[in-house]
């Protein structure tokens, strides 16, 4: 892209260019973290410096471990289950314009709404333990998918209907040849972003309440309000782990299914 | 500018085409009124086949009767809530300000300079993969044991969920400037000034807004979570702590909470996707 | 200015190679092009866009580019609007260095796509240069609507570009490069993707509004009839690497209009054309 004006030249960037900066930009952040908390002697309550986090880290990282894993089962039940009704529905309101219409509205004004507010309705109905969290992760991810995957499926260019319809094709071949090749990228789109969306779902939903030593999103509350925070620090750094390796889980598989796609052409 | 080369194609294509507009419109209502009438119908089946008790399954009626009911504290419920939507909005709106401008500052800086860029973006985009709302409650306390007002130590996690969104697609509309629109400018010998103002900035304005209006939702949840944290008394976050602590004998109570969070965050997109028709007026040519 | 007073294709013109007697025009022509090389990519394995070129310019003069794709001639028209820099050679426009033109206003650019800002109506964009030039309001509305009355879209003013097709999107492209009155205007294919029908249409007005104005026109384009209707001289370009084969003088009379296309005499430039490009297959 041209961000410097036409009169620049590409070049081959090398990788020190090209990852030095950010890498950099670790070390002094950390850097300065560190320096600041001994130089202005901050209180280890209030932020703990990164080597007290890095240690808390190791020496309990089973258990803190077993906790993240605890929360990430939640999110990712929640999440098949989110995405696979999601999928369906889109299918089904592709198919049938009166779904489409009964429920495409529902669902974008669904979108605006802070779900995460019904947890404590979800731990009601379900359960304090896992139930309740896979609830509202199912119902977050929902939603996402359903547009996503109804927005892929219903922008195929009309002229690639018009040859389906050339070669007399069925519905259903119209599916599996146009329609669906034509969604993944949508699909995949969805599936990326509730990757985060789950986690998130599932520790916020945690907040709300859940099994005391098992789940992370308790551990990091309760810990916070007894002013343990390198636990809870510790704990954060856990469940972000969990994040970047669900997303890119995600993302591999999308280069996977999908290598004639252009987002895998541009890096 | 880019346009996709594709249009929307509507839903189910032969018995679309054939219906009039009017027609649609009519259609979509109704579906919309049908589903509608479809959850009352299976709230008030599940109710009494399944027996359910109260504080699972309250009355759809008496969750709108208990806004006229009153608090222990002698409140009215709907006046206590709307309290609430408003302390959990100035805390999103503010957070939504400071984020949205520090991430638009973000992205022209990301423009101007390559390594900037090539230290930060990778953060900014990573920190879009990671439960970073987990971190609410270090924050609100720190932030509040600092010395920093409450509103200010909420508003923060509202600003951080409306920083990464809006840097990234503000960058994506300032840099998607065709070439030759850029050589136009060139040829003029516009100032590096005027081609941001006249050029960057309004192509960028879509961009911009697409993440506003997600922003717009994001902010509330941050601000909800950030009420959370043990200590809070105002807020629908904390409200929602205590509807699920007296659910047994107000079980409306929780409902109307959920319904005013519900409220808030279609209030807030609907203002922002109101300004974004005022500004954006144009359409997306080819 | 009337089209019987412009600099007619004279006597005196550069010969085969636009060599020959450059410096005999150097003195008159509006845009000198000396020897002028560009390449692109790394050293060894990269493309020659240019190799060499040479040609002059009088003031008041229509000169077509025409050649196969990869002949340089959009190149060639970057380097004199100071878009590219040229690697070797040089290029003088009316005595100055080409990034001197460019800060002094001297060009106006019309590209094949409109480039006009969605978000500006028809008449605010053909503001834009004036706006950036710092003309006051009032006389820029002025500029805005005398140019698109010339270009014949004065109903069309308040509307915004995805209301226009694609012909009037041109139009208001010429008209936005035409508003502060440039002494050189660089069209690069500004018709080629319009139907035959629009195109020949533009034709016409464009030989209206050159000869209503004092502008030097170098007109890039792939078509043939295109070129030799409007030109005074149409220089025939050649890939690998790209140079000038040939340069020929459209002596057709002028005004030219519908009927132009019928005479003998064109038919006998536009085979001689075609011919060249032929030969240099």
């Amino acid at each position: 892209m041209q961000s410097e004006g036409p009169l620049t030249i590409p070049s081959r960037v090398n990788p020190l260019q090209q990852y030095g900066p950010a890498v950099l930009v670790f070390v002094l952040v950390m850097a300065a973290w560190e320096l600041l908390v001994f130089a202005l002697n901050v209180q280890v309550y209030l932020l703990p410096a990164p080597h007290i986090i890095a240690q808390t880290l190791l020496e309990q990282a089973s258990s803190l471990f077993d906790k993240g894993l605890y929360t990430f089962r939640e999110a990712f039940v929640g999440y098949s289950i989110g995405c696979t009704l999601g999928l369906l529905v889109a299918v089904a309101a592709s198919r049938w314009a009166a779904v489409a219409d009964a429920l495409v509205p529902y669902a974008v004004a669904t979108n605006a709404v802070p779900i995460i507010a019904m947890a404590p309705l979800a731990i009601v109905w379900f359960g304090i333990d896992e139930g309740s969290k896979i609830a509202i992760v199912s119902v977050i991810t929902f939603f996402p998918m359903l547009l996503s995957t109804f927005k892929g499926l219903t922008t195929c260019a009309p002229a690639s209907f018009e040859l389906m319809r050339s070669y007399a094709s069925s519905p259903f071949e119209i599916y599996f040849k146009l329609r669906f090749p034509n969604a993944l990228p949508y699909v995949f789109n969805a599936l990326k972003i509730n990757s985060t969306l789950a986690l998130i779902g599932a520790v916020v939903g945690e907040f709300f309440g859940g099994p005391a030593f098992r789940a992370l999103g308790v551990f990091i509350k309760s810990e916070n309000a007894i002013a343990h925070n390198v636990q809870a620090w510790a704990a954060i750094v856990v469940a972000c782990a969990f994040g970047v390796a669900f997303y890119g889980v995600v993302m591999l598989c999308e280069k996977w299914v999908m290598p004639w796609h252009v987002s895998q052409r541009e890096r | 500018m880019a346009s996709q080369g594709s249009v929307r194609v509507s839903a189910a294509m032969p018995s679309a085409s054939a219906l009039g507009r009017v027609q649609r419109i009519r259609r979509r209502y109704l579906g919309a009124f049908v589903v509608a009438l479809g959850i009352l119908l299976i709230w008030q089946t599940l109710r009494f086949t399944l027996n359910l008790p109260a504080y699972k399954l309250p009355d759809p009626l008496s969750i709108i009767a208990e806004f006229t009911n009153t608090r222990p504290t002698g409140e009215l419920v709907a006046l206590s809530l709307l309290y609430d939507l408003l302390v959990t909005w100035s805390e999103a709106v503010l957070g939504f300000a400071l984020g949205a401008s520090a991430g638009f500052v973000m992205a022209i800086a990301f423009t101007q300079s390559r390594v900037l860029e090539r230290g930060l973006l990778p953060y900014v985009i990573m920190s879009q993969t990671i439960p970073i709302l987990a971190i609410a409650p270090m924050v609100v306390v720190g932030v509040g044991q600092m010395g920093a007002p409450t509103l200010l130590s909420k508003a923060i996690i509202a600003a951080y969920l409306t920083f990464f969104p809006v840097t990234i697609n503000a960058l994506r509309g300032l840099k998607s400037v065709e070439s030759d629109a850029l050589d136009l400018m060139r040829s003029y010998a516009a100032s590096g000034r005027d081609t941001y103002v006249k050029l960057r900035i309004p192509n960028a304005m879509p961009y911009l807004f697409t993440a506003l209006k997600l922003s717009a939702t994001a902010s509330v949840i941050g601000a909800i979570v950030a009420e959370l944290p043990v200590g809070s008394n105002e807020g629908i976050g904390s409200a929602l702590i205590n509807g699920a602590q007296y659910n047994t004998f107000q079980p409306a109570y929780l409902w109307a909470t959920i319904i005013t969070a519900a409220a808030l965050g279609l209030l807030f997109y609907g203002v922002i996707a109101l300004i974004e028709k005022r500004v954006v007026t144009w359409r997306v040519g080819e | 200015m009337k089209a019987e007073d412009k600099p007619q294709s004279g006597a005196v013109r550069t010969g085969l190679n636009g060599e020959s007697d450059s410096s005999m025009n150097a003195m008159d022509s509006i845009i000198e092009i000396q020897n002028v090389s560009k390449y692109f990519g790394v050293a060894n394995d990269g493309v020659t866009a240019l190799k060499n070129v040479s040609l002059s310019i009088q003031p008041g003069e229509f000169v077509s580019l025409i050649g196969p794709s990869g002949c340089g001639k959009s190149t060639l028209l970057r380097i004199i609007g100071d878009l590219l820099p040229p690697n070797d050679g040089k290029v003088t426009i009316k005595g100055k260095s080409p990034s001197e033109a460019r800060q002094d206003r001297d060009y106006g650019i019309v590209f094949q796509s409109p480039v006009l800002y969605d978000w500006r109506s028809v008449r605010k964009n053909v503001e834009l240069p004036l706006e950036i030039m710092r003309v006051s309001k009032a006389e820029r509305e002025r500029r805005a609507l005398q140019m698109l009355q010339l270009v014949g879209l004065n109903d069309f003013v308040n509307r915004y570009p995805w209301q226009l097709s694609g012909g009037m999107q041109q139009r208001v492209s010429i008209a936005r490069a035409l508003s502060f009155n440039p002494s050189i205007l660089l069209m690069d294919e500004p018709f080629g993707a319009l139907d035959e029908l629009t195109r020949d249409r533009m034709n016409i007005e464009l030989m209206n509004i050159w000869s209503q104005t004092n502008t030097t026109i170098v007109f890039v384009t792939h078509s043939i009839a295109e070129a030799v209707f409007l030109s005074t001289r149409v220089v025939v370009m050649t890939p690998r690497p790209g140079k000038i084969e040939k340069i020929i003088e459209i002596d057709l009379p002028r005004p030219r209009d519908f009927e132009t296309r019928q005479q003998r005499r064109y038919f006998e430039l536009v085979t001689l054309v075609r011919e060249s490009l032929r030969e240099s297959l």
